[in-house]
């Protein structure tokens, strides 16, 4: 699984956090950022569910 | 609850807003629309004809169209009550705004409601919340829930965040509802003035005398960088304000309301503590406290086998698109077991709530602390004797009469 986020398009609403704390998380300007070591989603299956859950669509999956 | 309809079932010129009947349900003349699909027709109160956009899946994906505009600048813009646009030419920052207007203000002001601000806050939140109740517990046992508890949660929650003097609460609170509340537009620009001079008055005040709270990080990083005036400021601090008074208070009373009218969903909460962040998100879902969002289209847009013209006025049915039964099944019933993800309680696209972090947290500390503290909480009324919110306002009791 490989994860892309735009951060330009992020307006900070949180709902990736919210979905996968443990491959995502905000920086300072509360903007998406990935978790170090996390890219790929960490086998976390709630990673799936969060293009949808983003109010943006700044983040998409692809590959298994 | 009974519900009365007022007009045929399906009839293509349904007048919008309605009120509700129920404090939780949505009035069920805009239920029927459902049977029509995704999109039916609906007249304003200006004669103006409407789509309402009823279908969860057709209304996220418009809500995050940028060919659907927020811009309330505009002159034909759709409105759903009767007010003037005489701001003094002054746009509504955040809300009133497309991108990239929109996007610039919104960066400047993420950070102070990111996740892990937000966080930070959740002790404050408890101890407003504690202090509120052990206040309550004494003078009760009966209480307004909304004027003692309800609001004043989140108002000393925004201004704390904001950097507002508490000690003017009565008088931001009072305009606050009249501003958004108003059924007049005299009364909806008399508060609009009462608000903008105070926070104009306030902002010079923190010019001069810095503290620490949002409105002074504005002030010291874009007020004097030049990336924003004073005005922009001024109505920053006024929406955030408003927002941060009229939207969470009823989050707080009605989801209180209609944990009390579901005993069995209560009960389930008071015994497993853990299930108070899915009860939140359900809480969320099926009350809709924001009824609907009003957008025009800027271009022709094809959904649900519709085309929604250039200069179309759109109505999306947050609380018709929450209760989707595309989306969630048994759509109708409250269960606090659910997964409601994906519901659009803080709206979708480029709006969704700025604050919705923070009213996540004081939400569920708020009701988790009040059921816990309270078990013998009832209501002291007759759920359909409660006072509600006329239909064009964010939904929820004007005032909540409770004992225990």
């Amino acid at each position: 699984m490989r994860i892309t986020i735009d951060r330009d398009r992020c307006i900070g609403s949180g709902q990736c956090v919210m979905t996968a704390p443990g491959v995502f998380t905000q920086d300072d300007d509360a903007v998406v950022a990935l978790l170090p070591g996390q890219e790929d989603g960490a086998g976390d299956p709630r990673v799936r569910d969060v293009p949808m859950a983003c109010p943006v669509q700044a983040v998409t999956i692809s590959g298994e | 609850m009974t519900e009365t309809d007022i007009r045929p079932t399906g009839s293509p010129d349904l007048s919008f807003p309605q009120d509700r009947t129920c404090p939780y349900q949505p009035p069920k003349v805009y239920a029927d629309g459902r049977g029509q699909g995704p999109l039916s027709r609906v007249e304003l109160f200006d004669g103006r004809p409407a789509w309402m956009v009823t279908g969860h899946a057709e209304g996220r994906a418009l809500l995050a169209d940028p060919r659907l505009s927020s811009d309330w600048g505009h002159p034909v813009f759709p409105v759903v009550v009767q007010r003037t646009e005489d701001r003094g030419g002054l746009a509504f920052p955040l809300i009133g705004v497309d991108d990239p207007e929109h996007a610039r203000q919104r960066r400047m002001l993420i950070p102070s409601f990111g996740v892990k601000r937000m966080a930070a806050m959740r002790p404050l939140i408890q101890d407003l919340v504690d202090r509120l109740l052990d206040d309550m517990l004494e003078k009760g046992p009966t209480a307004d829930l909304v004027s003692a508890f309800a609001l004043p949660v989140p108002s000393m929650a925004i201004c704390e965040l904001l950097g507002v003097p508490y000690g003017d609460h009565d008088f931001f609170e009072e305009r606050s509802r009249d501003f958004v509340g108003a059924a007049t537009s005299a009364e909806a620009d008399a508060a609009f003035a009462a608000l903008y001079g105070y926070l104009h008055g306030l902002v010079a005040k923190k010019q001069a005398e810095p503290g620490d709270g949002l409105l002074d990080e504005l002030i010291a990083r874009q007020l004097e960088e030049g990336a924003l005036d004073h005005n922009e400021v001024v109505m920053i601090a006024l929406v955030l304000l408003v927002a941060g008074h009229e939207t969470t208070v009823n989050a707080i009373a009605l989801g209180a309301l209609t944990l009390l009218e579901h005993p069995e969903q209560l009960e389930a909460l008071r015994n497993d503590p853990g299930l108070i962040s899915g009860t939140v998100e359900e809480l969320l879902r099926f009350t809709s406290v924001s009824d609907y969002m009003v957008r025009m289209a800027k271009e022709d847009i094809e959904v649900g086998g519709e085309t929604i013209k250039a200069g179309d006025a759109v109505v999306v049915s947050i609380s018709l698109m929450n209760r989707d039964a595309k989306a969630y099944e048994d759509p109708d019933t409250f269960d606090v077991r659910r997964n409601a993800r994906h519901h659009v309680g803080f709206g979708h696209g480029i709006h969704q709530c700025l604050g919705q972090n923070l009213a996540r947290a004081e939400i569920e500390i708020a009701l988790g602390t009040l059921v816990t503290r309270i078990p013998g909480l009832r209501l002291a009324v007759p759920v359909d004797e409660v006072p509600i919110k006329a239909g064009h306002d964010a939904q929820g009791p004007v005032e909540l009469p409770v004992t225990w």
